[in-house]
């Protein structure tokens, strides 16, 4: 069993949550250039130049590249072989996104009662950690700040078994053309296929953490991937809704297992500032 | 294609002048506001009560900045969902005389409606590059609501911040114009 200290995963996850506001993986800002060269738009081309130079400035000083830093989602792989001493995996996080993003002059954006007081917590926290266990003695921890903007154009649709990859293309494809302007376009598309109603939604965020340019390993899924993102990208809805040819960067799919009656399907969109970051332990 | 200038305050001619796609570049005082902010003054209109800030031929900006690093006017600064403000924005137009709104994504006809009515334009600014747009912005205070945080009113000054004029005060709304136009 190999044990990591409680103040070394707070002080990790700390750095994470500075380094994802600021920095925009080279695979995002690299399919942002390709799609500035795909934009036939000179409207969407020009939005498309804002997105780049602002990811470029935000890197170069360390800058939030987007005043909306965020729910602090996490994915935690944890080995089976891995203790953490001195407190819990989940407080060492939630310690490491108060620091993180009180450190990185983040923006705090969780209120404690959803409904009624609706009063901003002031760090940030409770952070929503999703926690895997694993084989192994490692511990990675990948964060994916969510600004609100995308998160709230999410839909799940219990569909028939019946309504087949037809039905789930136009489903995913309507879902982000009526989001119009709302999610920040040019967006990434999460998609969960199957499970149940819950774990569909978490699939489709999942999917979010897929680097853009990595197919689906199952053909049929990346040809449906490749066909929704089709669609989306006709409809015309373009760089911030303004109009234009690019309006998704890609489509991801995740799929699991479902009940024989069952065909779930969840759309998570991100945003072009489609921040992550991971972190091994 | 050429930029309009503009400075705040405007006048119901310039509003009146604008049209949708419009490339503009602002400077001049604007003051942020989100949804909790549009309910603290919806709240005071409904009281019969003075707003905090005067919005007459003011401009709106659908904002809540990071907090500011030291020795810097302002962090990161975007523009938010604008939709959210729907419910509130036609009762501001009419009890204020607001002139233009700035934000981003598509409003709702009763929006749209009450533009035409009281002559406000609609800018959109680019989301998700709020480290670009603060480069334009000179200063920042907290002008009210300071409870609130990131979402408290605050007065920006700015200096040519790059906007679209989106929904133009005859109705125009390129948020459907636009995509009609790349529809393939």
């Amino acid at each position: 069993m190999r044990t990591i200290p409680y103040i070394q995963i707070v002080e990790a996850v700390k750095k994470l949550c500075i380094e994802a506001a600021s920095k925009l993986p080279d695979d995002v800002i690299a399919a942002l250039k390709k799609a500035l060269e795909a934009e036939e738009s000179p409207r969407g081309k020009e939005i498309l130049r804002q997105c780049i130079e602002n990811a470029k400035l935000a890197a170069c000083e360390n800058d939030p590249i987007c005043q909306d830093t965020g729910v602090a989602v996490y994915f935690v792989e944890m080995g089976s072989g891995v203790a953490v001493s001195g407190g819990t995996i989940i407080d060492a996080i939630n310690d490491g996104t108060r620091n993180g993003y009180r450190e990185g002059y983040l923006r705090n954006s969780m209120v404690a009662d959803p409904l009624f007081e609706r009063k901003n917590t002031g760090d940030n926290t409770p952070a929503i950690v999703h926690v895997d266990v694993v084989a192994g003695e490692t511990l990675a921890i990948t964060l994916l700040p969510k600004g609100a903007g995308s998160e709230n154009m999410s839909v799940l649709a219990m569909l028939k078994p019946a309504d087949g990859a037809e039905s789930v293309a136009d489903f995913v494809a309507d879902a982000v053309i009526k989001s119009g302007g709302r999610p920040c376009p040019p967006v990434i598309v999460g998609v969960g296929i199957g499970g149940t109603a819950d774990t569909a939604m978490l699939l489709a965020k999942k999917a979010l953490l897929r680097p853009i340019g990595k197919s689906h390993r199952d053909e049929r899924y990346m040809r449906l991937e490749q066909k929704i993102l089709e669609k989306i990208n006709t409809s015309g809805v373009g760089p911030q809704g303004l109009g234009g040819t690019v309006t998704a960067l890609a489509v991801h799919i995740e799929e699991y297992p479902c009940h024989l009656a069952s065909l779930p399907v969840a759309v998570n969109i991100n945003c072009h500032a489609a921040r992550r970051a991971i972190i091994q332990l | 294609m050429s930029k309009i200038i503009l400075t705040t305050p405007m006048s119901g001619l310039i509003v009146s002048s604008l049209h949708t796609g419009d490339e503009v570049l602002l400077s001049g005082i604007i003051y942020t506001a989100r949804d909790a902010a549009h309910k603290r003054f919806m709240a005071l209109i409904d009281k019969g009560e003075n707003l905090p800030v005067d919005l007459s031929g003011q401009v709106l900006y659908y904002c809540g900045p990071t907090p500011a690093k030291p020795g810097r006017p302002v962090g990161s600064a975007g523009p938010t969902t604008s939709s959210r403000m729907d419910a509130y924005t036609p009762g501001l137009l009419e009890a204020t005389g607001l002139r233009a709104m700035i934000g981003k994504g598509g409003r709702n006809d009763a929006v749209i409606d009450a533009m035409i009515k009281y002559g406000c334009a609609y800018f959109a600014a680019t989301g998700g590059a709020g480290a670009l747009i603060a480069k334009s912005i000179r200063s920042s205070a907290v002008v009210c609501f300071q409870d609130l945080g990131p979402e408290a009113v605050h007065r920006f000054e700015v200096e040519n911040m790059p906007l679209i004029v989106a929904i133009d005060s005859k109705g125009n709304n390129l948020y459907q114009d636009g995509p009609a136009k790349c529809k393939q």
